[in-house]
């Protein structure tokens, strides 16, 4: 049994150690808005905040995790500079197919955490291991710079 | 393009039985032009389809066709017959009903519709299906008359209350207004009254300029949901008592399962059935984690059949054996052979690769299967195949079979397949409760139905600074013979051959055959871009190749073939001149153009590329100019195109599946490159006003960003690229082409 703290909620679950957050959060939890994209940490479409560093969850063993808080798109909100990235990707109408955008809002916020007014050079060095399909890098990237200047 | 003489690709089927005839419209022509232009072979028949139930009646619902209910509070559910899977016709179809129903936005809300194929089908495929960038081109009038004669009754109800003349009385809001007294009636005040009248069934339609929805950046109303976890895609369901479970196919194509040892799968926690078929393995789960261990722990013997040695070699031995075989002639003008053998030729052949379809969902299904009856939760692009696949796996009658349809985490035509959905409900056959079964990355890509390899062998003769002949011989895979078979003709692939037979250029001696030749098992389906996809990237190469030869700039040798084409002129015109064309760029940068009438859409894109000493290529700058006719939401076809230019880049800068010892060699994203935000180009998209009817959107950027990536790096290099994806050996001088 592992005692998790997902979106300042307490949780309980059953789960082998090596078992990654992912599935944890997808299957038994019932926390279906992190995706899983690819399994080997290549598409960033399962990010999630871990004691607020973007992590991969699909490379997560929930035995590893410890007593850290877990932030996913379903409770980012509650922040305010998560708050900031949810409201500048509808301005800016980012979302197409909307399944990478998870992830991607995940590492926005999380780039925006330390550094409130990131450069073309910073998003790219954030946002390069998050992969959409649909081609909406060009709207991410000026929703993070409309997100930066709210 | 209105030329409706390429008569042997075109077939006109008969509207189902229980739909509503429509007569034809004033535009009905221009329509007709547009669906044949852009091979949508399966046409038309206008008509709206009525569907209100006993139990919507029952419920005090205003049912008027089956695309609009409105409750007594004035709610009003419009249900879309289309898949949403990004492009935004969850709200582009909306805007449409909305604007002829002259609804109040706010107080509209959607669902899917029911899978119905008479009463929800596609009007150009006459089935359900989201595809060919059509369902704007397709439900455009069908939506406009269902909303307009929605609106004609709500107006004679409240007349009839009022005793008023109908036509002293306007709509707007969700209300109907008698102006000359000042009363008003909101639409749920009068669904009762307005239950009992028959829609007209020609209606009048509002004129474009009376339009208050429809060309407006409407929000999307898919989105919110999208960026805090709450939207629910196919992958999302959770069906009280779930299982979960992941398969592996035979790695090589035709092959079999053989021996299976499950006896270190069965020990490992949580793994609750070891599942053997005919040509695929799946392993059942408390959850993921435990079915992919149990997967990993299979001892399995494949049965790898008569493709066991099978390479990329091979496939390309055969296509280009069998591209040197006379086709059937899908266009001809003048006489080609004749003018080739009396001039000096110029020949290239382009080739074209497999690719997977890579959607950010991976491919999956949950189906609960019971004695008499079938739940399947998915996210599809054929909701009416969706169902019936499941109906005849479990012999269930298709009432039996309930489906819930989900967001799509992309489709690009990967979800016009079923195979999916079918290997599901064959796995919750053995499975007491619902399963989910979901593909890995890894089987994702190599059990995908690959888009084909194409050759397009082309020759042309120049007189006068223009082309004098030209002949185009498309060989590949027959998607539509597979998919579609009705619309499979006299062996033309209407896809196959989209936008050579009807490519732009008056060119007075042509002729356009098609071969077809099926890869040895490899499966081939439809991919975002289609035919056009090969086609363009072959023409628009060839032209800029017949441009150097004709010492001529390649925006002045097109300007002077495309008089009859006056849309993608004057697209050209603009895209040239928002890109500078013709102004000094470093060395080793280049500009290239390519135009396109594709999807009913005229579109000119201006690249702008570096080529490294080290073959590497860079994308500065793409500049598209777009004439898609009437645009319904702007926002939309602007996003489409960037990111339909960035799918076409993706493709053309690293997209290939490659096949050894029958087995599909790449197998995730390290290995099958997706462009990422550090790559991508900036992108200008410049819409063109027009009254005309609607253009298709959504392939069109995949179809653009290539031939004009390639003309690019000729013009950056000297260096012709005939074959995608792009090889930086070549381009570094490492090797020849």
């Amino acid at each position: 049994m592992f005692s998790l703290t997902i979106n300042g909620e307490s949780h309980s679950v059953d789960a082998p150690a090596e078992m990654p957050l992912l599935w944890v959060l997808r299957d038994l939890i019932g926390l279906t808005g992190t995706k899983f994209g690819c399994g080997i940490a290549q598409c960033g479409a399962c990010t999630v905040h871990l004691d607020g560093t973007p992590v991969r969850s699909c490379q997560l063993p929930v035995g590893s995790i410890g007593a850290r808080p877990i932030t996913t798109v379903e409770g980012v909100g509650a922040s305010a500079v998560g708050a900031k990235v949810q409201k500048a990707w509808l301005e800016l109408e980012v979302v197409q197919c909307g399944y990478c955008q998870s992830g991607q809002v995940m590492s926005a916020v999380a780039l925006l955490q330390t550094h409130p007014k990131p450069d073309d050079a910073d998003i790219d060095a954030a946002m390069a291991g998050n992969i959409c399909r649909c081609g909406t890098y060009l709207r991410i990237r000026d929703a993070i710079k409309h997100a930066a200047e709210a | 393009m209105d030329d409706l003489q390429s008569e042997p690709v075109v077939r006109e089927v008969a509207e189902p039985e229980a739909a509503v005839s429509v007569r034809p419209s004033p535009s009905r022509r221009a329509f007709l032009k547009t669906s044949v232009a852009v091979g949508g072979a399966l046409l038309l028949g206008f008509r709206i389809p009525f569907a209100a139930s006993a139990a919507e009646r029952a419920q005090g619902l205003f049912a008027p066709n089956a695309f609009i209910r409105i409750d007594p509070q004035g709610a009003i559910t419009l249900l879309m017959p289309q898949a949403e899977m990004g492009q935004g016709v969850y709200t582009s179809i909306p805007m449409i009903l909305a604007e002829e129903l002259d609804a109040k936005w706010e107080q509209v809300s959607i669902e899917a519709s029911p899978p119905n194929d008479k009463l929800y089908g596609n009007p150009i495929f006459q089935i359900q299906v989201t595809g060919n960038s059509n369902s704007i081109r397709a439900f455009w009038t069908t939506l406009r008359k269902a909303g307009a004669g929605a609106r004609a009754i709500l107006i004679e109800a409240a007349a009839r209350r009022w005793n008023v003349e109908p036509s002293s009385c306007t709509a707007a809001d969700s209300e109907v207004v008698h102006a000359a007294s000042g009363r008003k009636l909101g639409y749920g005040a009068l669904i009762g009254d307005a239950s009992s009248l028959t829609p007209p069934a020609d209606p009048p339609l509002k004129a474009v300029a009376d339009f208050k929805i429809i060309g407006k950046p409407v929000k999307r109303l898919d989105t919110p949901d999208k960026v805090n976890g709450k939207a629910l895609y196919g992958i999302d369901a959770m069906p009280p008592g779930l299982k979960f479970a992941t398969l592996a196919a035979c790695p090589v194509f035709g092959g079999r399962v053989g021996r299976v040892d499950d006896s270190k799968a069965k020990q490992i926690a949580g793994v609750r059935q070891v599942l053997l078929f005919d040509d695929f393995v799946a392993v059942v789960g408390d959850h993921m984690w435990a079915a992919k261990l149990g997967l990993a722990a299979l001892d399995i013997n494949w049965d790898e059949g008569e493709y066991a040695q099978l390479s990329s070699a091979d496939i390309w031995r055969q296509l280009r054996t069998a591209s040197e075989k006379t086709g059937v002639v899908a266009k001809t003008v003048g006489d080609a052979a004749k003018t080739l053998a009396g001039g000096t030729r110029i020949d290239a052949a382009y080739e074209m690769p497999f690719l997977a379809h890579a959607t950010m969902e991976p491919m999956n299904c949950t189906v609960h299967v019971q004695q008499d009856s079938c739940e399947v939760w998915v996210g599809t692009q054929v909701q009416t195949r969706a169902q019936s696949v499941a109906a005849k796996i479990t012999g269930l009658p298709l009432e039996k079979v309930k489906v819930h349809f989900f967001l799509l985490g992309g489709g690009f035509g990967r979800r016009l397949e079923v195979d999916y959905i079918e290997k599901a409900v064959k796995v919750a056959q053995k499975v007491d409760a619902p399963v989910k079964l979901v593909w890995s990355r890894e089987e994702d890509v190599r059990q995908d139905i690959f888009r084909p390899v194409y050759r397009d062998v082309l020759s042309a003769t120049l007189a006068d600074g223009r082309i004098s002949g030209w002949t185009h011989r498309v060989t590949g895979s027959a998607v539509i013979a597979r998919w579609l078979p009705p619309a499979f003709q006299k062996g033309i692939d209407i896809d196959a051959i989209d936008s050579a037979a009807d490519m732009p250029y008056e060119i007075p001696n042509l002729l356009v055959d098609y071969q077809r030749d099926e890869p040895p098992a490899v499966p081939t389906g439809f991919w975002r871009g289609v035919g056009p996809n090969n086609n363009v990237f072959a023409v628009e190469s060839f032209i800029d190749e017949l441009a150097k030869k004709a010492g001529k700039d390649p925006l002045e040798f097109r300007r002077g073939m495309l008089g009859k084409e006056p849309r993608l002129l004057a697209a050209m015109e603009l895209a040239a001149s928002k890109a500078g064309w013709g102004s000094t760029l470093p060395e080793r940068h280049g500009r290239g153009i390519g135009v396109q009438v594709a999807f009913g859409s005229f579109i000119a894109t201006v690249a702008e590329v570096e080529v490294g000493k080290n073959g590497d290529v860079r994308v500065h700058r793409i500049v598209c100019a777009v004439d898609t006719g009437i645009v319904v939401n702007p926002d939309t076809v602007i996003a489409q195109l960037q990111g339909g230019l960035i799918f076409g880049l993706t493709a053309a800068l690293y997209g290939e599946i490659t096949i050894e010892k029958g087995r599909v060699q790449q197998s995730n994203f390290h290995d099958y490159r997706m462009l990422r935000i550090d790559e991508v180009p900036k992108i200008e998209v410049h819409l063109i006003q027009s009254g005309e009817a609607p253009g298709g959107i959504g392939e069109t950027g995949t179809t653009a960003a290539p031939p004009a990536v390639g003309n690019a790096i000729f013009a950056a290099t000297g260096i012709r690229l005939r074959r995608l994806p792009i090889d930086r050996d070549v381009l570094a001088g490492r090797k020849t082409v």
